[in-house]
């Protein structure tokens, strides 16, 4: 990644600003919450949904084995499509690389796509310095963009505003950028909605040139997928005559059926829709149907140093669906700006870590930003074991040892400062590689519950002093699990302990 | 070393070395490839049911009725100009009055703008997830101009153009064609997360569920 968000505290401190922020909270609580509810019942809709998840981790650790392969696959269909491919080590060389394109076509403004991949990379910035406009056109996006605010959330970056403020930056910031907010304009969704499809569109009718991501690219066909909401997404893939896309190389699926997986599990994660409004997909470019040049920018920038890591690499399974962020109680109450990267939340905790290294101290921190309690693992649809990640990195952190960094291998000194973690690490360590132990120690959370301290003790009290230590359930998830699923659960968890995945109730 | 040779050869340090895995054996595909039995006139209730609970109006007739039903519902947006797809049925829109508009590849973008609404056939109808899915055929049309009007009226043959699932739309369509998924109008829940239909795409989707056979139109 390109760094921390400048002069970013590390995450206790950033944590504490947060939690003092009442609106925050109040919005992220009221968000996390209703998206969360609204998932569970469209995951219990597939009665398959272990499958579906078990299928899933299975196409993206293949593919993560065979990555190298798989990548040229992709590089020669989308070449035969009539697309261009072009490698990126990091996010300089991506930057120049798009910069670069969007110069050859004379243009000085581009649309974008709403893509976690250029925002990790910093292209906006980038292509400012280069005299490059980029409108964001995603209606959260914009509002950052307006708000010259960071987002705070994979799905909804701007879940941390209500629509008064929306309203204020709205009317404030429009006429800087475009076409003014209408007169007298209310903080009602409709009318917002409305504002911003009209600032927006003379973007889109007037845009030679369209940047976006992709959620999958398909090995075998060299099709590209791009899953959203708002048909934003469609207007800037299909309009402009130049389509550039900047996307990790862990997107990249083996064959074309491998979609019927993830457009069943993507959704239902993330919107808790059974499907979202719109996918495009386009395979190179066709004659007379959207842009005539399609360039596909397939990113490095700290992945093959995840994928060295045989614990963590399970990180790069993530199709960014977010559940996890609606599920952890550290998220709801620290908000996504206290992660200090464009990926918040669990999974934010044990990506950028991996992707930037553990260099600074926001990276140390991250994976101490959990309470280990499992609710992220439990409705990850690609089942990544995120506790498992993250007591791996505290280990790496606190003790320090082998890792690589820009595909070199590099030995860490043990962090100073970490001693208390490192005992607290020992102990998560020994318990979680002991699953009966967590097991029983759960039970014993649950059981023990009324006499739970308001904060923690030792080192955990500067942590929880500003915070509401989160309530411990009646029932531990697994015990749940058991009792409402019952034999006909075990049996579909015949892969072992941690396959018991049900969401529904998690 | 170009890039690619950099990343190529990081990845395979990453790995070090890999045992050979056949990809046709490595993933269990034992999901189903639908959910629950249906008989096809229940799917087709289904794909009504979903696409309607998507906020999608949808309406039922035959080849016979149908260009009287095209006539009212564009009648009753006020529509004064509709996109018409090359190769849509003339038949379809026999009854219409509203001046027809065919996307060349000289319209601007500005001038599809100016169109009230767009009729078009439809690829594929997923049941089980109420999708639409368009690839493009002369009866669909490009991609553009199911986009920039604010009004889209898809027609469905049914029950020969209808799924249950989105494993067996998959392999139906074509990835060598652009395609797209309509599941709904255009909707955003970025504010608050109330649900606002149509911030770019089409605000209003109407699917006509027609009965008949393939050429009933025609
Ligand atoms: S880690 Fe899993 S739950 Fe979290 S965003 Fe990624 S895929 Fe979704």
């Amino acid at each position: 990644m390109s760094g921390t968000y400048l002069g970013m505290p590390a995450f206790p401190a950033a944590a504490r600003d947060a939690v003092r922020d009442a609106t925050l909270r109040a919005n992220l609580r009221h968000a996390t919450h209703t998206i969360r509810d609204k998932r569970a019942k469209a995951v219990a809709e597939l009665d398959d949904w272990a499958r579906l998840r078990e299928a899933g981790r299975q196409i993206k650790d293949h593919t993560l084995r065979h990555l190298g392969d798989h990548l040229l696959r992709l590089e020669e269909t989308v070449t035969a499509a009539g697309g261009t491919v072009h490698w990126a080590t990091d996010a300089d060389e991506a930057n120049r690389i798009v910069t670069g394109l969007v110069r050859a076509t004379g243009e000085r403004e581009v649309v974008k796509v709403k893509s976690m991949a250029t925002q990790e990379i910093g292209l906006n910035e980038a292509l400012e310095a280069a005299g490059i406009r980029a409108y964001e056109t995603d209606l959260a996006e914009l509002i950052v963009q307006l708000g010259q605010d960071r987002p705070s959330h994979i799905l909804v970056p701007a879940i941390h505003r209500n629509r008064g403020e929306i309203r204020d930056i709205f009317a404030r910031e429009m006429e800087r950028w475009g076409r003014p907010a209408p007169d007298g304009l209310t903080d009602s969704p409709a009318e917002l909605a409305e504002a911003a499809r009209l600032h927006l569109r003379e973007k889109f009718l007037r845009a030679k040139v369209g940047v976006s991501g992709a959620n999958f690219m398909v090995a075998e066909t060299g099709t590209m997928v791009v899953v959203e909401s708002e048909g934003n997404g469609r207007m800037c893939l299909t309009l402009p005559e130049t389509l550039i896309s900047v996307v990790g190389i862990e997107k990249v699926v083996p064959t074309w059926r491998d979609l019927e997986v993830f457009l069943q599990t993507l959704p239902r994660s993330s919107t808790a829709e059974r499907m979202n409004p719109y996918t495009s997909m386009w395979t190179g470019t066709t004659d007379g149907d959207g842009p005539a040049a399609f360039h596909l920018v397939l990113l490095d920038n700290g992945r093959t140093d995840t994928l060295a890591d045989e614990v963590g690499r399970q990180a790069l399974r993530c199709i960014r669906c977010s559940a996890c962020l609606n599920v952890c109680p550290v998220y709801e109450r620290a908000g996504g700006h206290a992660y200090g990267s464009v990926y918040p939340g669990p999974i934010g905790a044990i990506l950028s870590p991996q992707l930037r290294g553990t260099a600074s101290e926001i990276d140390a921190s991250l994976p101490y930003a959990s309470s280990l309690c499992g609710a992220c693992y439990e409705v990850c649809p690609v089942a990544i074991d995120i506790p498992e990640v993250l007591v791996h990195l505290r280990e790496r952190v606190v003790q320090g040892g082998e890792f690589t960094r820009h595909g070199a291998k590099t030995t860490l000194r043990p962090a100073r400062g970490h001693a208390a973690e490192r005992a607290a690490m020992r102990a998560a360590g020994l318990v979680f590689a002991r699953p009966g132990l967590l097991r029983a120690g759960q039970r014993l959370a649950a059981r023990t519950r009324r006499i739970h301290p308001r904060t923690l003790p030792g080192p955990g009290r500067a942590w929880s002093a500003t915070r509401d230590l989160p309530t411990v359930p009646e029932e531990s998830f697994r015990d749940w699990w058991r009792r409402t699923r019952g034999r006909g659960a075990e049996a579909t968890g015949a892969a072992g302990a941690r396959t018991e995945d049900g969401e529904a109730g998690a | 070393m170009s890039s690619r040779d950099i990343v190529l050869g990081r990845i395979r340090r990453a790995l070090g070395p890999v045992p050979d895995e056949p990809y046709e054996t490595a993933v269990d595909r034992d999901y189903a490839r639908e959910h629950g039995a249906r008989t096809t006139e229940q799917t087709v209730d289904l794909l009504a049911e979903n696409l309607a609970d998507y906020r999608a109006l949808v309406h039922r007739t035959d080849r016979d009725e149908l260009p009287d039903l095209l006539m009212q519902l564009l009648a009753l947006r006020g529509a004064q100009s509709v996109l018409v797809p090359p190769a849509l049925p003339p038949g379809w829109l026999a009854a219409a009055d509203p001046v027809r508009i065919h996307d060349r590849a000289a319209c601007t973008t500005a001038e599809l703008d100016r169109a009230d609404s767009v009729v078009t056939g439809c690829a594929v109808a997923i049941a089980e997830t109420g999708t639409l899915v368009l690839d493009g055929s002369p009866d669909q049309g490009r991609r553009r101009i199911t986009l920039i009007p604010d009004h889209h009226i898809c027609v469905v043959r049914v029950p020969d153009q209808v799924v249950s699932s989105v494993p067996q739309a998959l392999r139906r369509l074509d990835p060598g064609r652009p395609l797209t998924w309509i599941s709904g109008p255009s909707a955003t829940s970025d504010i608050e997360l109330d649900r606002v239909e149509g911030v770019h795409g089409p605000r209003t989707l109407e699917v006509v569920l027609l009965t008949g056979s393939p050429e009933a139109c025609a």
